[in-house]
């Protein structure tokens, strides 16, 4: 956005408003789930199981029963009685709650020990006695299938092996005759490792039951507090739990990147346990507990194939993927998406054809396959792309960037047609890719490598010039459990014409209390400061569905702008009734109607609001107030161009991250301030897995990841300083023109960063290393070569 | 569990109770004196959520014993703010050094210690001084900027006052 509408006092689009967050933040004075202390408030821990496979023979209570403090102690029996020991995922899978005669991860919940406060807890865990049978275990997902490998859904009816689901999307046969056909085909296989997204904040609840009035209040760390009502009410109202008695709260998020969308095991324990103790009951799971058990991300087998011309002209695109899901399919994708938006593969490149297809397979590792800051599998979507575009480049001997350029889609070929079937909303990827090339002098580099490899310095450039998906969705196609991804916005104007506004969204970090007031002064022209913004308690706000896959904005953004126009409507109505004129004699400019030709002559939408509630025009009913549920016609697809630069010491295989440019085009921007940061965060969330973070497993089933210690989160001397530009390209079907832009840098920098890797290790016979590129890989990598 | 009486001084002011020995300091601090803006992350020292001042200097506060302070002076994030913010506070705002909040606290106190020895730090001492603080929302580039703002206020200030 060129220009902003309104005055900064206002605060609409394009200002960089600080945010209303942060005075309460930098005080300490959040108010996240641990912060919340109820009257005669107990404490649950969990007994975990010390093995990926084995058979319960037996759990003993007695001691954790006797110890001062305890409680209760619950078990797969004890939920068993009320038929809650299983729950559905949001993928229509079955998940344990508690076990009743087996375990199939390691650190699975086992049993709860509820005492009167942390540390007898604890002291409880410890005294429950388990006894396993160990079984057999699966932990590669390639031998998932084989004949001898052990079932682990046995309790599942017709699961006859460990195969959940196959999906495809494109045309087999199309793809085929290019690939039969063409002058050079490329393969690699590429894994996209499991990681996690470690909020700094970990998961839990406080769970209180009125048994009098029947109401359960839970206050839970949640990116989607009206969806997990409904589950709630879905999976327990059999025990008198419906809906309208629920009410979940959505206290400050500390951080959720997905990994708060879907419902814990422990969450169930502790509302189960509330209803049956009667106790206020508070659960905060550690930080192993979150990394071992909660949600993990990614995990995909990718065998890449691209057809292209001789000039390098990319013709088709083929992906057989492996998707390792652990013990349940509990992704969190849009239903009649198994593999989320991964057919967004393609990517900013015109091809002619492609063909994709994926199976799940069970492991015994933890449930997930959800998120990591990115729309549903658009992250390994993207990493695919861009470093088999790279493999292209590399095995044709041309410039990596030049490459892209010739193959990205025209700007005037949006809205695109995309292979997959999906309508591309919007862009101008030559422009991002050339503007991020001059901002960085990608000419100089190239020479300066030359030079440094001449010396035998290891240096490399690395290019991604993605295109996301987000924002979803479309009802027609879009829905969780049934429940159609919509979002809503509702707006009250109250007399002195101050605002309340309410979504059903919730903010972790992204600062929606500063950008939807930001949207209704864009709107309505009333100050932002006027505007109180209030999210995540299903009491109040409207019903919607969450914070994840950048959706915010492209929903309850684009809600909060109709509403606004709603309002504005019948704001033109008053008006005329207070200026005595018809209504099409009115004009709207910021925050007043004024006379056509007379503008001296006009009411702001503060007299507007004032007389709605004291001076309406009969006829018409008394107050300012609308609720807007936004269905959006298509998605959005924000983009942009990455440029890394890396350094590799060759003697211990380090790889430094010299500079980064990072180009995004989220459309048009409500906050700059805002967008920037969210920009810097995703990109450290990029450079983590590409360097860093894994969750792996030994050949039992041991996670291997599972502390800090070992799951390396990039602190501040790791990160780079990250430099950053943009292009502005509206999206069409948006009524703020904006696409959303929390997760672009996440998807877009992991193959920005491994294609300079390889790029730096190219003339050494690299093709390609698979993420987190640690120190190791990249010793050996160098090694195998001398060695040869 | 056998418990001592300890008095611990707390943005101030003197605490007295009796506590488990194997109470930890931040549950000392959240618990037993309702001050919650002090976070728990890892249990583990790794996230530096926890990060207080015991007698002026960062310590992560899930790893020391509540009795290790008594005695002591405890300066959490709810101590800092005299009349006006404190500078790292106005920093973190002015810079938007934070999205989530929930690192926030902790990483102002590591700041503070950091500037109360270094007060002109370089980028890169900033990024050491910091580097046993987890922030997952950021990508710490604005924490810098509201720590090098905090640096300015501060010798601003020093320089009115001299």
């Amino acid at each position: 956005m060129s220009k902003c509408k309104t005055s900064p006092e206002v605060g609409g689009m394009g200002h960089s408003i600080k945010r209303k967050e942060d005075p309460r933040f930098i005080r300490g004075q959040g108010n996240y789930v641990d912060d919340v202390v109820r009257p005669g408030m107990v404490f649950m821990d969990i007994v975990r199981s010390p093995y990926a496979h084995a058979k319960i023979k037996s759990i003993n209570t007695e001691k954790a029963l006797a110890h001062p403090g305890v409680a209760a102690v619950i078990t797969g029996e004890t939920l068993k009685e009320y038929n809650l020991h299983m729950m559905p995922t949001l993928m229509s899978d079955t998940q344990m709650v508690l076990p009743i005669d087996k375990v199939c991860y390691q650190a699975q919940e086992v049993a709860a020990v509820v005492a009167t406060d942390r540390y007898s807890a604890a002291d409880g865990v410890e005294l429950v006695e388990v006894e396993y049978e160990p079984l057999p275990v699966v932990v590669d997902p390639h031998k998932a299938t084989d004949p001898d490998a052990p079932i682990i859904r046995d309790d599942k009816e017709g699961q006859e092996n460990n195969h959940i689901f196959h999906w495809e999307a494109g045309d087999k046969d199309g793809t085929e005759e290019i690939f039969k056909n063409a002058d050079v085909t490329v393969k690699e296989n590429i894994y996209i490792p499991r990681i996690h997204v470690a909020s700094i904040e970990t998961c839990g609840c406080v769970s209180e039951f009125d048994s009098v009035s029947g109401r359960l209040t839970v206050w839970l760390t949640t990116q989607a507090p009206h969806a997990i009502r409904t589950v709630v009410a879905l999976v327990a109202g059999h025990v008198g739990l419906q809906e309208d008695k629920i009410r979940i709260i959505s206290p400050d998020i500390g951080g959720g990147f997905g990994g708060k969308v879907p419902v814990y095991p422990g969450y169930v324990i502790a509302i189960a346990a509330s209803v049956v103790t009667g106790l206020p009951i508070k659960w905060i799971e550690d930080r192993r507990e979150n990394l071992q058990a909660d949600s993990f991300a990614r995990d995909y087998h990718m065998a890449c194939e691209i057809a292209a011309d001789k000039d390098g002209t990319l013709k088709a695109l083929r992906i057989k993927t492996l998707a390792d899901h652990g013990y349940a399919d509990a992704a969190a994708n849009p239903s009649k998406f198994p593999a989320g938006m991964f057919s967004i593969c393609t990517g900013s490149y015109d091809f002619k054809n492609a063909f994709v297809e994926v199976d799940g397979v069970y492991t015994n590792k933890p449930p997930g396959g959800i998120a990591y800051r990115c729309s549903f599998r658009v992250t390994e979507a993207v990493h695919a792309i861009e470093r088999m575009v790279d493999v292209v480049a590399d095995e044709l001997g041309m410039d990596a960037a030049e490459l892209r350029m010739n193959n990205f889609i025209s700007k005037d070929a949006f809205p695109y047609q995309s292979p997959m079937g999906w309508e591309y909303d919007s862009g101008d990827y030559h422009a991002a890719l050339k503007l991020a090339m001059d901002n960085i002098g990608y000419d100089e580099l190239l020479k300066e490598q030359a030079e440094k490899r001449e010396k035998g310095e290891l240096m490399g450039i690395g290019i991604s010039s993605f295109t996301e998906v987000v924002g979803a969705g479309p009802s027609k196609d879009f829905d969780i459990l049934g429940i159609k991804m919509f979002d809503s916005s509702e707006i009250r104007i109250h007399p002195t014409g101050k605002v309340i506004a309410r979504f059903g969204t919730k903010s972790q970090g992204q600062g929606h209390e500063t950008t939807y007031g930001q949207i209704i002064a864009e709107e309505l022209g009333i100050p932002h400061s006027d505007v109180t913004v209030e999210e995540g308690d299903t009491d109040t706000a409207p019903y919607g569905l969450g914070t994840y896959a950048s959706r915010s904005t492209p929903t309850a953004g684009a809600a909060a702008a109709l509403a606004c126009r709603k309002i504005k409507e019948k704001s033109q109505k008053i008006a005329a009734h207070l200026l005595e004129v018809a209504e099409e004699d009115l004009e709207w400019e910021v925050g007043k109607f004024s006379v056509k030709g007379v503008p001296d002559k006009s009411v702001t939408i503060q007299d507007i609001a004032f007389a709605a509630y004291t001076n309406h025009p009969q006829g018409l009913e008394a107050g300012l107030e609308a609720t807007h549920y936004y269905d959006p016609p298509n998605m959005t697809y924000p983009f942009g161009s990455y440029i890394a630069v890396v350094d590799i010491d060759s003697e211990t295989g380090e790889v430094k991250v010299r500079r980064f440019m990072a180009v995004d085009d989220c459309g048009n921007i409500i906050n700059p301030m805002i967008v920037e940061g969210q920009i810097h965060g995703g990109l450290t969330q990029g450079l983590a897995p590409a360097l860093f973070e894994e969750i792996s497993y030994d050949d039992e089933g041991n996670i291997t990841g599972g502390s800090f210690m070992e799951y390396l989160v990039p602190t501040a001397v790791e990160t780079p300083h990250w430099e950053t530009d943009k292009t502005v390209t509206p999206s069409p079907h948006h009524p703020l023109g904006a696409k959303g832009v929390g997760e672009s840098p996440t998807v877009g920098a992991p193959p920005a960063i491994v294609n300079a890797v390889v790029d730096a290790l190219s003339h050494l016979g690299v093709k390609h290393i698979d993420i987190p590129i640690t120190p190791e890989k990249v010793w050996r990598a160098i090694n195998k070569q001398d060695a040869a | 569990m056998a418990t001592q009486s300890i008095t611990v001084t707390i943005n101030g002011e003197a605490k007295t109770a009796d506590v488990e020995d194997r109470l930890l300091l931040v549950h000392l601090i959240r618990d037993n004196c309702g001050l919650t803006g002090t976070h728990i992350g890892c249990d583990t020292t790794h996230c530096g959520a926890c990060t207080v001042l015991l007698d002026g200097t960062a310590v992560k506060s899930c790893t020391v014993f509540a009795v290790q302070a008594n005695g002591r002076e405890v300066t959490t994030i709810e101590g800092i703010e005299g009349e006006a913010l404190h500078p790292l506070q106005e920093g973190f705002m002015e810079e938007h050094g934070l999205q989530c909040g929930f690192c926030t606290p902790g990483m102002i106190m590591s700041s503070k210690h950091l500037l109360d020895k270094n007060p002109n730090p370089t980028e890169e001492e900033i990024r050491w001084g910091i580097s046993g603080n987890l922030c997952r929302c950021t990508g710490y580039q604005n924490i810098v900027k509201a720590v090098q703002y905090a640096s300015n206020k501060l010798e601003e200030t020093t320089t009115e006052g001299g």
